[in-house]
């Protein structure tokens, strides 16, 4: 069986032998097994945003090589084998939420039943069936970012990019939509890169939390977690706390100098 | 009164006051809405909407108390001062002529209101299409914007009579033009700007989607700068029936409501002159309201929230 992602000794340098020479990325080895949920966490400028965008093929390698779902990464993105959503919902506010979860569809050139049938379900899975036709603007913020879960799963992918998702919503309904994420994630079977900010929430979505830190923008660390199926006690438990006294002692070994920003986190 | 004028124009984002240069002492830029951010929803609407019958009549009743107490003030400062009627006829003697004129205010509205809206729709049609040009190609769209600025700073007036010594004297097109150019330049501003916002996230989501060109036009580009499109489209619709007026001050074809304002006030009928003046008021309005009702039936999303 492929591997859902895999990265080798890729890097990238933003604006090569100007003035403003970023190296956002160097030597990053990674592979993302199929059905597995990665997180990528660290500081900012560390290049965990960049990192999604290789795999996305929204920027390309300067060097090395990324491989979606065996293909390289041009050829997935032409195919839509990844769903992506980022920090902003970023919705469309002149279409209805059903019609904005059925756009990659009618992109693809799906019949117009088809997308009806498909975006119904997606609503269904995150729950908002019975908004399929209000306007995105009449949604609060976190219903707003399970529509664009839906849209970034409406081809039923095999793969999920999420840029900090969840970035700019309240912690009530960040634990909400982090349950609601895994439920999807193992019902449909989607393998999951995330980038996000927060020590707890990796450790609590992801089977593998990948650390990373800044000049030049690197992997530092792989960390296992085995914390089985999440429950209620899951956020409480002896195992979870290890977890992110692990992640944190890993962003901690590699200080990230306080001054000079980077580009793109 | 000016300056304030002025200011609504500018403030309107940080650009260039997309109104017409030569109609500035006008009605036309006095104009709250438009100095509204255009991606907001249209909250006013809403509002209204939602208080209902009882709603709608309180959100009248103040401008009609205001508008009939300042007829009747009217009315009594002519009457009390003895106000000469050919300095300013009170409202009586212009409400008697207007209903006494109503035939030919109702034939020559016609004709006025058939050049502006010949002029509206061309001159929009340009705009749209230029703006469409210049958002596509990015030299076009530098070199757009000061060649649409000296359109717009173009003297109308003086270049009615030109127009009109171009065509027959039987012709309305000089008046069209005329129309169409006064129209052309806030209806181009503001849906450049529209189509030059594209949210960022909106690009790399549809990269992802790998849909580019035509299809990121289609789909995003133009559904977003609808919007600004109308904003355009609400200050042209006022200018466009200004300008159709104004126009026949300079000769042409004398068929419409600016030959009749000239030639009652030419024969010291001043009460008439300001029942066609009365006339031309409410061509405006239709106008106005007519792109504020098309604006929310083209952006239903705006008026829900």
């Amino acid at each position: 069986m492929t591997a859902a992602v895999e990265l080798t000794g890729v890097g990238k340098v933003f604006n090569p032998g100007r003035a403003g020479q970023v190296v956002a990325l160097t030597g990053v080895d990674l592979t993302v097994e199929s059905g597995q949920f990665v997180s990528l966490i660290g500081p900012s400028g560390c290049g965990k945003s960049t990192l999604l965008r290789l795999v996305a093929d929204l920027v390309p390698p300067t060097e090395g090589t990324v491989t979606v779902a065996g293909k390289p990464a041009r050829r997935a993105r032409l195919d839509q084998e990844y769903g992506i959503a980022f920090q902003q919902a970023g919705l469309f506010d002149w279409r209805t939420v059903r019609r904005n979860v059925e756009l990659p569809l009618e992109l693809r050139g799906a019949s117009r039943t088809e997308r009806r049938e498909r975006a119904g379900e997606m609503l269904d899975l995150v729950g908002l069936a019975e908004f399929a036709g209000h306007y995105p603007a009449q949604l609060s913020g976190g219903m707003q970012q399970r529509v664009a879960i839906a849209r970034a799963l409406a081809v039923h992918p095999p793969l999920l990019l999420m840029d900090e998702p969840f970035g700019a919503l309240d912690e009530m309904t960040r634990e909400r939509l982090q349950d609601e994420l895994l439920r999807i994630c193992a019902r449909t079977g989607t393998s999951t890169i995330f980038v996000t900010h927060s020590i707890p929430e990796a450790v609590y979505l992801s089977d593998r939390v990948v650390v990373m830190s800044p000049r030049p923008g690197r992997i530092t660390d792989v960390i296992e977690i085995d914390l089985g199926d999440r429950t209620e006690a899951t956020r409480q438990s002896a195992g979870f706390f290890a977890g992110i006294t692990k992640v944190r002692k890993a962003l901690r070994g590699t200080p990230a100098p306080a001054s000079t920003e980077v580009a793109a986190s | 009164m000016s300056g304030s004028r002025e200011a609504t124009g500018v403030s309107h984002d940080g650009g260039p006051a997309p109104s017409g240069g030569v109609w500035q002492a006008g009605s036309a830029t006095a104009d709250p809405v438009v100095a509204a951010d255009p991606t907001a929803p249209v909250t006013l609407g809403r509002r209204r909407r939602a208080r209902g019958l009882s709603g709608l009549l309180r959100a009248l009743l103040p401008p009609l108390a205001v508008g009939v107490g300042g007829l009747a003030l009217w009315e009594l400062v002519v009457k009390a001062g003895r106000v000469a009627p050919f300095i300013l006829p009170a409202p009586s003697a212009i409400g008697e002529q207007f209903w006494l004129s109503r035939e030919i205010i109702w034939q020559t509205g016609k004709a006025s209101g058939a050049n502006a809206l010949v002029g509206l729709v061309a001159g929009a049609l340009l705009g749209i299409l230029a703006a469409m040009a210049a958002s596509r190609f990015r030299l076009l769209g530098e070199a757009s914007i000061p060649v649409a600025a000296a359109l717009n700073a173009l003297p109308i007036i003086a270049l009615a009579p030109i127009l009109n010594n171009m065509f027959e004297s039987t012709s309305s097109i000089p008046r069209r033009m005329v129309v169409a150019i006064v129209v052309f330049f806030p209806v181009f501003v503001n849906t450049l700007r529209g189509l030059r916002q594209v949210d960022p996230t909106h690009r790399e989501l549809m990269d992802s989607y790998a849909a580019g060109g035509w299809t990121f036009t289609r789909l995003v580009r133009l559904p977003g700068a609808l919007p600004f499109v109308f904003t355009g489209l609400r200050q042209a619709s006022s200018l466009a029936v200004i300008a159709a007026v104004v126009a026949e001050y300079f000769g042409g074809l004398q068929d419409g409501l600016g030959s009749r304002i000239t030639s009652a006030a030419a024969n010291t009928a001043y009460p008439r002159a300001w029942a066609f003046v009365v006339g031309a008021c409410v061509l405006g309005l239709l106008f106005y309201a007519a792109a504020l009702g098309l604006e929310r039936l083209a952006t239903p999303w705006r008026r829900s929230g």
